[in-house]
């Protein structure tokens, strides 16, 4: 069984580390949004690894919260910038400016 | 070991190989939707492969049940998470529309349509965003 831990931390190890550089050079917000995601699969499995391999049940709860964290941080994100997309109709390929001005500044208007 | 020991560790090294080809796929693929298929490997095949080993590892123990939840849970959430960020990155154009082989919310020319989804005529395709939105702006 230790084998078989070993194998399984090093495939986990090595999918976070690639993870990880996409969350780090990801171009869009939205590629960091799914890389997170990713990442935080990752960690359960690593978790449930853990709890199988050594019949250790103690983790588990962590292992729920983690798997509803990823749910909810994506989700919230996604909506998040669906709000930017709403309040500043940025250009093609561009980050919008975000902030309370731009909403303003455009109300003003005429 | 016993042969259930073997059927959970197959699974528990299956579960976490699609956790790594997530990886490469993400550091690979071109553009958000791409990677977002290469995700959703380790989120519903692999959580569940590892789950099987864990409950099939850990069977008689107290807790496993929490197990079940977590892959009932990836099952649920994992199609509407999906759904809201490809929406977002649609709607901001992060779909390298080159690759596209049909885009069915687009129009049928090769130029951009002006806003990225066309006129539905069944219904109001913005009926969840805010009354302040683009659909509100008056137009002159």
């Amino acid at each position: 069984m230790t084998v078989v831990a070993i194998v399984c931390f090093a495939l986990l190890g090595a999918g976070a580390v690639l993870i990880l550089a996409r969350l780090a050079i990801g171009p869009s917000l939205l590629d960091r949004v799914v890389s997170t995601d990713a990442l935080l699969v990752t960690i359960a499995c690593g978790i449930a690894v853990y709890c199988a391999v050594y019949r250790d049940i103690s983790l588990e709860p962590v292992l729920l919260v983690v798997a509803l964290l990823a749910f909810v941080g994506s989700v919230s994100v996604a909506r998040y910038i669906g709000g930017m997309l709403v309040a500043t109709e940025p250009g093609p390929d561009e980050e919008p400016v975000v902030g309370g001005s731009t909403r303003q500044g455009r109300e003003e208007a005429p | 070991m016993s042969a259930a020991d073997v059927v959970a560790s197959i699974c528990l090294v299956l579960g976490c190989f699609l956790c790594l080809t997530a990886g490469l796929g993400l550091v690979r693929f071109p553009d958000v939707l791409n990677r977002m298929h290469a995700a959703t490997k380790p989120q519903v095949l692999g959580v569940l492969l590892v789950m099987t080993g864990a409950v099939i590892r850990l069977t008689g123990q107290p807790i496993v049940w929490m197990l079940v939840l977590v892959a009932v849970f990836q099952l649920l959430t994992a199609p509407v998470s999906a759904h809201m960020v490809s929406r977002i990155a649609y709607r901001r154009r992060h779909v390298r529309r080159d690759l596209l082989v049909v885009d069915e919310l687009g129009t049928t020319g090769d130029t951009l349509p002006a806003r990225p989804h066309p006129v539905h005529p069944e219904g109001d395709p913005d009926a969840d965003e805010p009354a302040d939105g683009p659909e509100a702006r008056p137009t002159r």
